[in-house]
């Protein structure tokens, strides 16, 4: 890679951040608006996390204690779609407008002002969705998944709005997505080809088009139930002559990609952090690429996974199984490539290598238990028990979550121009890892034995591994108050961190001073 | 403080051992009491165990690196980064395995959906929150509620041994005999589950699914409602009680005998206070979900019957409601579900419990007559 322009002088001319409020606005700066993606999101993470604890409280024993039934379903609803389009979403969305730019070597993204804007409906969305634990009759209490017609004919008023925040979470999306691509497509670096940009990049133009495939899909469904609530419509009305499995059929085509829309980045971030800390190029970087691609394009196909009880046909049942089975080889050939990487590497641990690794052991124990699930005939005991929402955390908590604490240790650094606190981000990674394998894998066992999901109380038999899960949720809940801490002092300060930042990190982005200037590479760099 | 047993439990290797170990503490899928689920069992085995190896292998070479190829001790990073012959053998080992697992998993799937020839047929309806079960040949047909008592629930009284796991009737099979199911649902979507059968079938409005059962050994198989229905998910259980064939047979009698003498009871002349005492156990069993045992109901989804305008209103009114429900709400059309007597009985205790004192009562004969409307 060659080397920089040096776009500091800009800094101290005009060209600077706006004072106060307004700054954070108006801007159109990629790295503002990145930075106040990745706060939204940490923030929407302790709002959905402490539902997390009231659900995790009232499981700790068997009877009912804290909360009503009711008010224990609005918990789980939001605390999933708060997690999902809140939390894991907007942080990939923020990590992407902080790096894209500085990896690829363009001076912003491609649209500055829609960037501006896919941030700010995000507040206004989730301040509607959170309003609606005030209204009478309470939030939505349907789950994530807001299956037709609990969430139609049987559904709280409340609902109407949950349809509009819905609405404008995908519209944010949406044109994130079309950010990402246009960025990527047209703003690279001389030099810089497709197969050689960074994977983080990769898993991100992929994860972009997934959304654009998706959402309008997610956008129709609710609203198709907005027309079944409001302007007499039967779509999911059996009574009217509409079909509620129809409901499942439209919401798990955006469900399932919409699962590897908050996975294929984390596979983006590990493919960044392993190889730095192994001091190794990553194995097989044509391989991620098409492994990462199958991935995005299988997705599509194997929607009904999720539906495996609702009583499809045989056939349809063989298909879905057998594709969704299929999903294993691609991401087989990622975690075999990731640990190539680190063999014969030379390794050091800091903690995004730690949270990297342990995104690595536990995102694989979470595609075991896909794999099982993926077995329609054994999905039948499975489904819809603590054993799904064992699997479905361990890919996104040490997936998602980890693989995003990975990439704020990493690059933290090269965003304050500081060292963090080592010590501290081992603390924070070691209570993590302990705190979530203490809640989740327990999960799998009350899962096997019989523990159906979304309940509020359950039968004597799960109480001890149930104790166990709250007392390890607890843990981990408050462990990330501690990450706060550690961001919050990089912030203000500690060992000044170098342009190169680690030892083995290569990419444009270490080209640049740390802190990372304001404009960067307002002159495109050249890439051999 | 965490108890020894709470260690044992935690400690990974426990998953490994035999499964004789694992059932006592519950933390495995029972192979349950039927072919089919002894055959889904086994596959979850095998596709456990090809797991365990594949984790071994793939864990242990990162262990190695991790202990083996560290900067600390000196490790002089390697350059290689690409071998296309690597890619294709592990591309193809697991796509291979993938084949060996699917090949038993489709047999067993087939097996499954075979529900033809069956000795004993069931139409099983969710409602919000029981499940109804109808016979169809024997024209058997009843609803089975939990029978766990909210003091239970509410930590008052202490939790007995089937704790949320027990209904006041189950549903009654003869073993050895293939019996059909037939699920549907009156209101949302539920899930009948029994993991002793591995039957989990959606139970949804409109649609009928269908599944069976031949169970081998007799016994009482608890289950629960595996799809989220509202407030009271966590509360519709499903017992299912396999019994000889003869004691089966018995059982169908008697309830034939009974259902006679249910209906005899719409002929009965009927006093007040027979009328309250039997409304209050048939609000207790239908009614106390949604409208409270106070009667205050949960506004707004429920609303309170005491002081009720309809409860205090005219009969007719109060009894057509009860016989047809709020078409999209889920207040249910109990037409089907109560008898006369029962239904009279449940109006005449809403009109004249909790403070509400509108001292009239309704007769069997008039709630026929507002059902010929
Ligand atoms: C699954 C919940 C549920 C159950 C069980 C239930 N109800 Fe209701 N009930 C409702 C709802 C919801 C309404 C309000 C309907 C509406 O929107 O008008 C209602 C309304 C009523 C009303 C009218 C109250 C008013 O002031 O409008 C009466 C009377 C009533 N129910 C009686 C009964 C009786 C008797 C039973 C038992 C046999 C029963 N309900 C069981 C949910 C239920
Ligand atoms: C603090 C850590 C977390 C804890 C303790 C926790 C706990 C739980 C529990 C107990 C449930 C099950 C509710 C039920 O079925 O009754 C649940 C559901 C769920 N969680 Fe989490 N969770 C955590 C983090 C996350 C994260 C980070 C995500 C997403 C990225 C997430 C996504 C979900 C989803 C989608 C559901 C399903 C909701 C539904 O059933 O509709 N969770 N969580
Ligand atoms: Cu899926
Ligand atoms: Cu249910």
């Amino acid at each position: 890679m060659s080397a920089v322009v040096d776009s500091h002088a800009h800094d101290h001319g005009h060209h600077g951040p706006a004072k106060g409020f307004t700054r954070w606005l108006y801007t159109t700066n990629h790295k503002d608006i990145g930075s106040m993606y990745l706060w939204f999101s940490f923030i929407m993470f302790l709002v959905g996390g402490s539902m997390a604890l009231v659900i995790r409280a009232e499981l700790f024993e068997p009877g009912m204690q804290i909360v009503d039934p009711n008010f224990f379903n609005q918990m789980t609803t939001m605390h999933g779609l708060i997690m999902v389009f809140g939390a894991v979403m907007p942080a990939f969305v923020g990590l992407a407008n902080w790096l894209i730019p500085i990896m690829v070597g363009a001076p912003d993204m491609a649209l500055p002002r829609m960037n501006n804007w896919s941030f700010w409906i995000l507040p206004f969305a989730f301040g509607l969705l959170l309003s609606t634990l005030f209204m009478e009759g309470g939030a939505p209490n349907f789950g994530w998944t807001f299956y037709a017609p609990l969430s139609t004919t049987y559904a709280p008023p409340s609902v109407t709005f949950f349809i509009l925040a819905v609405h404008m979470m995908g519209i944010s999306s949406i044109m994130g997505a079309i950010n990402v691509i246009a960025t990527i497509l047209n703003m690279r670096a001389p030099g810089m080809t497709l197969m050689k940009m960074p994977l983080f990049v990769w898993t991100w133009l992929i994860t972009a088009f997934l959304l654009i495939a998706v959402m309008p899909v997610l956008a129709g469904a609710v609203t198709m139930m907005l027309m079944d609530i409001h302007f007499g419509t039967a779509f999911f009305d059996a009574a009217g002559g509409g079909d509620p499995v129809l409901f499942q059929h439209i919401f798990w085509f955006f469900g399932h990609p919409e699962v590897y829309i908050m996975i294929l980045p984390a596979f983006g971030v590990a493919s960044q952090i392993i190889p730095t800390f192994s001091r190794k190029p990553l194995f097989g970087y044509p391989s991620m690429v098409y492994a990462t691609a199958s991935i995005a394009i299988l997705s599509f196909i194997v929607w009904a996974h999720h539906m495996f009880t609702v009583g499809l046909p045989l056939a349809a049942q063989l298909f879905f199984m057998y594709a969704t089975m299929l999903i294993a080889v691609p991401t087989g050939v990622k975690v075999f490539n990731w640990v190539a990487t680190m063999f014969r590497g030379s390794l050091t641990f800091e903690t995004p290598m730690l949270f990297a690794i342990a995104f690595v052991i536990l995102f694989t124990i979470g595609g075991f238990s896909g794999l099982m699930l993926s077995i329609a005939p054994v999905d039948f005991q499975y489904h819809d028990t603590y054993f799904v929402v064992a699997h479905f955390h361990y890919v996104l908590v040490p997936g998602a979550i980890f693989s995003i604490f990975a990439a704020a240790y990493y690059w933290l650094p090269k965003w304050t121009g500081y060292m963090y606190d080592e010590l501290l981000g081992k603390a924070h990674f070691w209570l993590s890892f302990i705190g979530l394998n203490l809640t989740f894998f327990p999960m799998h066992f009350v899962g096997l034995a019989g523990m159906p999901r979304r309940i509020p109380d359950y039968a004597l038999q799960f109480a001890d591994f149930n104790q166990i899960a709250s007392m390890g949720a607890f843990l981990f809940g408050t462990t990330q108050l501690l990450f706060l801490f550690i961001v919050i002092k990089c912030i203000r300060g500690g060992k000044k961190a170098s342009a190169q930042v680690w030892e083995g990190a290569d990419g444009l982005e270490w080209t640049l001073p740390s802190p990372a200037p304001y404009h960067t590479f307002s002159e495109p760099p050249t890439v051999k | 403080m965490l108890s020894r047993r709470h260690l044992m439990a935690l400690a990974l290797p426990c998953l490994t051992a035999p499964t004789s170990v694992l059932a006592d503490w519950e933390v495995n899928m029972t192979p349950g009491v039927t072919d089919v689920s002894q055959a889904v069992f086994d596959l979850h085995m095998i596709i456990f165990w090809i797991c365990v190896v594949i984790g071994v292998v793939v864990f242990g070479v990162m262990f190695y690196s991790i202990f083996a190829h560290r900067k600390s001790k000196g490790a002089v990073p390697a350059q290689f980064h690409e071998s296309t012959t690597v890619e294709v053998i592990w591309t193809i080992i697991p796509f291979a395995i993938l084949i060996g697992m699917a090949i038993p998993a489709t047999g067993t799937l087939i097996k499954m959906y075979d529900t033809s020839d069956a000795d004993i047929e069931i139409l099983i309806t969710g409602y919000q929150w029981k499940w109804k079960y109808e016979y169809l040949n024997e024209k058997v047909s009843f609803f089975s509620n939990m029978s766990t008592t909210q003091e239970q629930i509410y930590n008052f009284d202490e939790k007995g041994e089937h704790y949320l796991l027990e209904v006041d009737e189950p549903v009654v099979i003869p073993v050895g005999k293939k019996v059909k199911f037939l699920v549907t649902a009156a209101d949302v979507i539920h899930s009948w589950w029994v993991p002793a059968l591995a039957v989990k079938r959606d139970a949804i409005p409109g649609t009928v699914n269908e599944s069976w059962t031949r169970v081998n050994e007799p016994g009482i198989y608890r289950g629960q409602c595996a799809e989220l229905c509202g407030k009271d998910h966590a509360f519709m259980p499903v017992v299912v009680k396999a019994v000889s064939e003869n004691e089966y047979q018995e059982w169908v009698l008697a309830k034939q005998e009974l259902a006679r003498q249910e209906f005899e009871l719409n002929n009965k002349e009927w006093t007040m206070e027979e009328l309250m005492a039997r409304g209050e156990q048939v609000y207790q069993r239908a009614c106390v979900a949604c409208h409270q045992a106070n009667g205050l109901g949960l506004p707004p989804a429920f609303p309170a019957l005491k002081d009720s305008p309809v409860a205090l209103g005219p009969m007719e009114g109060h009894i057509d409601m009860i016989l047809n429900g709020v078409k999209g709400t889920s207040m249910q059309a109990f037409a089907d579900q109560l008898s006369e007597v029962d239904i009279a009985a449940v109006t005449t205790y809403e009109r004249n419990a909790w403070g509400n004192n509108v001292g009239d009562m309704a007769t069997p004969k008039m709630v026929a007559e507002r059902k010929g409307q």
